[in-house]
C-alpha cells in the first residue's frame, strides 16, 4: 500500500499550550482512517494541519513523499468537509458544488456534467436550484460532501461531519459515507469523538489523547487488544484491574490466579488487566472464580448492566440473566477474555465503576460534543 | 381554552410595548410626510394643483457661463443634477475608503476592533455644525493647510469655495455611516466560509471576490443609502465650505422655506423623496438578486 500523507514528529502549540506532541502518522491510499479522541485531544488540529489551515511548529508533513508544510490550502490536493458544513449562503446548491470548478475555469459543459454526477452520488439530483439555507441538516451535509469531492482530491478530510445530525440520520450517513468512500476510492480522514462511529466506519482507527497518539490499528485490534488503560476505557466499557503476571499465560488479580492467552512480560511484572463487561459469565456463587455482591441493576433493552462489588472494586457486567440487587453471585472469566496491558501513565485512572452512573455518563458525553 | 388566553395576553402586551414607538412614528414620520404631500399638491389657497411639481421641472433662468455668454437653463433640474453629482462622488469616495477599512477592522483582534470603531465614532459625538466650521478653518486660504504649506515653502492651494471642499466636507461627515454597516456585516462573516473557499482552491483575491464581497453586499447597500441620502439633501456643508457658490437642492428647499414658499418647498422635498425611494428600491433589489444567485 502506498503512503499518501505522512506526519513526521509534528508538534504544535497554541499560546504555549502543547496541542500536538511529537505526532507520527502514516495515512495510506484508499483507506478510511478515523482520528478518535475526547475534546482537546488534538484530532481537529491534526486535520487542520493536513488541510493547511495551521502550520506545524516542529516536524514535517509529507504529501505523496513531498514536504508540504508551507503549501497554502488552495494549492493542496486535499479537500475538507467542515464541522457545520460552511456552505456558501449566497450560492444555490449547484453553485456550491461547482465552486471549485469555477475557480479552475473549467468549461460550462464539463461543470454541468460533473455537478450532475456529484449530486447523483450524494442523492441530491433535482436540488440544483435550491437555496442551501432551505435544506435540512442531512441535505446540507450531502452538499458539503459533493462540493469537497468534485475536484477529485487525493484525500478528503471530514471534521466531525455527523455531530449535528440526529441519531437515526447519523447511522444512515455513516453507511453512506462508507459507500461513497468505496465508490470514489478517495482516502478519507475522519475526525470524531464517537467511538461507535469510529469502529463501524473505519479501516484504521487512531486513538488520541492529550496531543499524543495512543494506538493505531483496525477497529477489531483497538477493541480487543487495547494498548493501555485510556484506550481500553475510551473504546467501549472495560473493567481494568491491577494484576501481576506470574509467568506467560498465567496472571493473578483480585486475589485469584487465572489462565490467560498473553505472554512476553517479565516474571511477576505488575500489569493492567482488562475484562470487557460482556465477557464475564454469571455463575452460582460457589462455582465462581470471583465472588461479589450486586449493587445496581440497569435494564438497557438488549441486556442488563449490573455493577458488582468484588472486594471493594466495582465491576461492570453485561448479562441477559436477571439478578437482583444485594444478591451474591459468582463470576467466571474465560482465558481469552482476559487482556493484559503494560502499566502506563493512565494506569489506575480508568476502569473502576464505583462512581458509575448512567446520568453522569450521558452528561459528560453531551459536553464532549463541542470540540476544540 | 387556557392556551388562547395566554396567547391573547402576549399579543396585547406586545402591542402595548410597541405603542410608544408606534405613536411616535405616526406623529413625527407619517403625519409630516402626509403634510409634505398635501402641501406639494396644493396652492396657497389649498386648492389641488400640479403647479408646484411642474415648476420644479420647467422653471428656467439665465446663467452666464465662463465665456460670458448667457444661457437659459432649467433652474431646478440643474440644481438637482449638481446635488446628485456631488452626493454620488462623496458616496463613491466613502465606499472606496470605507470598504477596505471595514475589512481590515473586521479582521483585526477583538481589542483592536473596539479601539478602531471608537475612533471612527468619536467625531460623531461632536456637533455637525462645529465639525463643518472646523473644516472651514482647515481649508481656508489663510487656514491650517496653507499655513503648513507656507512654512514648508511649498506654495499655496485654494480649496475653500470649490466643489472639492464640499466633497471633503461630505465625506468627512458621512464616512462613519458607510463604514459601520459594512463593518458589522463583515464582523459577522463566518471564518469557516473563508477557509472553505481557500480549501476549494481560492487565492486571497478570489476569496474576496467570490465570498467576502457578495456576502458583504447588504452592508454596502445600507452604507450607500445612509451616505447618499444625507449628502444629496445637505445644504449647510455647501453653504459653509462652498462659500454658497454651489446651490444644492437642499439649499433650494431651505431658501424657499425661508421665503415662506411652503408649497413649492414641499413639492421639491416630495420629488427628492420619490427619487431617493426609487433609487433605494432599485439597489435593494440588486443586492437581493446578487445574494440569491
Amino acid at each position: 500500500m502506498k503512503k499518501i500523507i505522512e506526519l513526521k514528529n509534528v508538534t504544535k502549540s497554541f499560546d504555549g499550550e502543547v496541542v500536538l506532541d511529537d505526532i507520527c502518522l502514516d495515512i495510506y491510499d484508499n483507506e478510511f482512517l478515523t482520528l478518535l479522541g475526547p475534546s482537546g485531544c488534538g484530532k481537529t488540529t491534526t486535520l487542520r494541519l493536513i488541510g493547511g489551515f495551521e502550520t506545524a511548529d516542529k516536524g514535517d508533513i509529507l504529501f505523496m513523499g513531498e514536504r508540504i508544510n508551507d503549501v497554502p490550502p488552495h494549492k493542496r490536493n486535499v479537500n475538507t468537509v467542515f464541522q457545520r458544513y460552511a456552505l456558501f449562503p449566497h450560492l444555490n446548491v449547484f453553485e456550491n458544488v461547482a465552486f471549485a470548478l469555477r475557480e479552475q475555469r473549467v468549461n460550462k459543459a464539463e461543470i454541468n456534467q460533473k455537478v450532475r454526477e456529484m449530486l447523483e452520488l450524494v442523492a441530491l439530483t433535482g436540488f440544483e436550484k435550491r437555496s442551501v439555507t432551505s435544506l435540512s441538516g442531512g441535505q446540507q451535509q450531502r452538499v458539503a460532501i459533493a462540493r469537497a469531492l468534485i475536484s477529485r482530491p487525493k484525500v478528503l478530510l471530514l471534521d466531525e461531519p455527523l455531530a449535528a445530525l440526529d441519531l437515526k440520520l447519523r447511522k444512515d450517513m455513516q453507511q453512506e459515507l462508507k459507500k461513497i468512500q468505496k465508490a470514489t476510492g478517495i482516502t478519507f480522514v475522519f475526525v470524531t469523538h464517537d467511538q461507535e462511529e469510529a469502529l463501524s466506519m473505519s479501516d484504521t482507527v487512531v486513538v488520541m489523547s492529550e496531543g499524543r497518539i495512543q494506538q493505531i490499528g483496525t477497529p477489531v485490534d483497538i477493541y480487543n487488544e487495547p494498548n493501555n488503560a485510556f484506550v481500553a476505557d475510551f473504546i467501549g466499557e472495560s473493567n481494568i484491574v491491577d494484576g501481576v503476571m506470574l509467568r506467560d499465560r498465567r496472571v493473578s488479580f483480585s486475589g485469584q490466579e487465572f489462565d490467560c492467552v498473553d505472554g512476553g512480560f517479565g516474571a511477576d511484572e505488575a500489569v493492567d488487566v482488562v475484562v470487557r463487561p460482556e465477557d464475564v459469565d454469571i455463575v452460582p456463587e460457589d462455582r465462581g472464580q470471583l465472588r461479589g455482591v450486586v449493587t445496581s441493576v440497569t435494564f438497557l433493552g438488549v441486556h442488563y448492566e449490573i455493577i458488582v462489588d468484588i472486594g471493594g472494586f466495582k465491576w461492570m457486567i453485561q448479562t441477559t440473566d436477571f439478578v437482583d440487587v444485594d444478591e451474591y453471585i459468582g463470576l467466571y472469566i474465560e482465558p481469552d477474555a482476559i487482556h493484559i496491558m503494560k502499566k502506563s501513565e493512565y494506569s489506575g485512572m480508568y476502569g473502576d465503576y464505583s462512581s458509575f452512573s448512567n446520568e453522569l455518563d450521558e452528561l459528560s458525553n453531551a459536553e464532549s460534543g463541542e470540540d476544540e | 381554552m387556557k392556551k388562547e388566553t395566554v396567547r391573547r395576553r402576549t399579543g396585547l402586551w406586545e402591542s402595548l410595548t410597541l405603542a410608544p414607538y408606534s405613536i411616535w412614528a405616526l406623529l413625527f414620520i407619517v403625519v409630516p410626510l402626509l403634510f409634505v404631500a398635501y402641501y406639494a399638491f396644493t396652492d396657497n389657497d389649498f386648492r389641488f394643483t400640479f403647479e408646484n411639481v411642474s415648476r420644479f421641472f420647467t422653471a428656467t433662468s439665465n446663467v452666464s457661463g465662463e465665456d460670458g455668454a448667457v444661457r437659459e437653463v432649467r433652474t431646478y433640474l440643474l440644481i438637482f443634477a449638481r446635488s446628485l453629482k456631488l452626493a454620488v462622488l462623496s458616496t463613491l469616495i466613502c465606499l472606496l475608503m470605507g470598504y477596505p477599512a471595514a475589512y481590515i477592522i473586521a479582521r483585526s483582534s477583538a481589542r483592536t476592533q473596539k479601539v478602531l470603531i471608537t475612533l471612527i465614532m468619536i467625531p460623531m459625538w461632536m456637533n455637525f455644525l462645529i465639525r463643518t466650521y472646523a473644516w472651514m478653518t482647515i481649508l481656508q486660504d489663510t487656514g491650517i493647510i496653507n499655513g503648513i504649506l507656507g512654512l514648508l515653502h511649498l506654495g499655496q492651494i485654494h480649496v475653500i469655495g470649490t466643489e472639492a471642499a464640499v466633497v471633503i466636507g461630505m465625506v468627512y461627515d458621512y464616512f462613519p455611516y458607510m463604514i459601520l454597516p459594512i463593518y458589522s456585516v463583515m464582523a459577522k462573516l463566518d471564518i469557516k466560509l473563508l477557509e472553505a473557499a481557500r480549501d476549494l482552491g481560492c487565492g486571497s483575491l478570489s476569496v474576496l471576490r467570490r465570498v467576502i464581497f457578495p456576502l458583504s453586499l447588504p452592508g454596502v447597500v445600507s452604507g450607500i443609502i445612509m451616505v447618499l441620502i444625507p449628502s444629496i439633501s445637505t445644504f449647510y456643508i455647501s453653504q459653509k465650505l462652498g462659500n454658497g457658490k454651489f446651490y444644492l437642492i437642499g439649499d433650494a428647499i431651505e431658501s424657499q422655506y425661508a421665503a415662506n414658499n411652503l408649497h413649492f418647498a414641499a413639492a421639491m422635498a416630495f420629488i427628492l423623496m420619490v427619487v431617493l425611494l426609487v433609487c433605494m428600491a432599485f439597489m435593494q433589489r440588486f443586492a437581493n438578486r446578487r445574494a440569491a444567485v
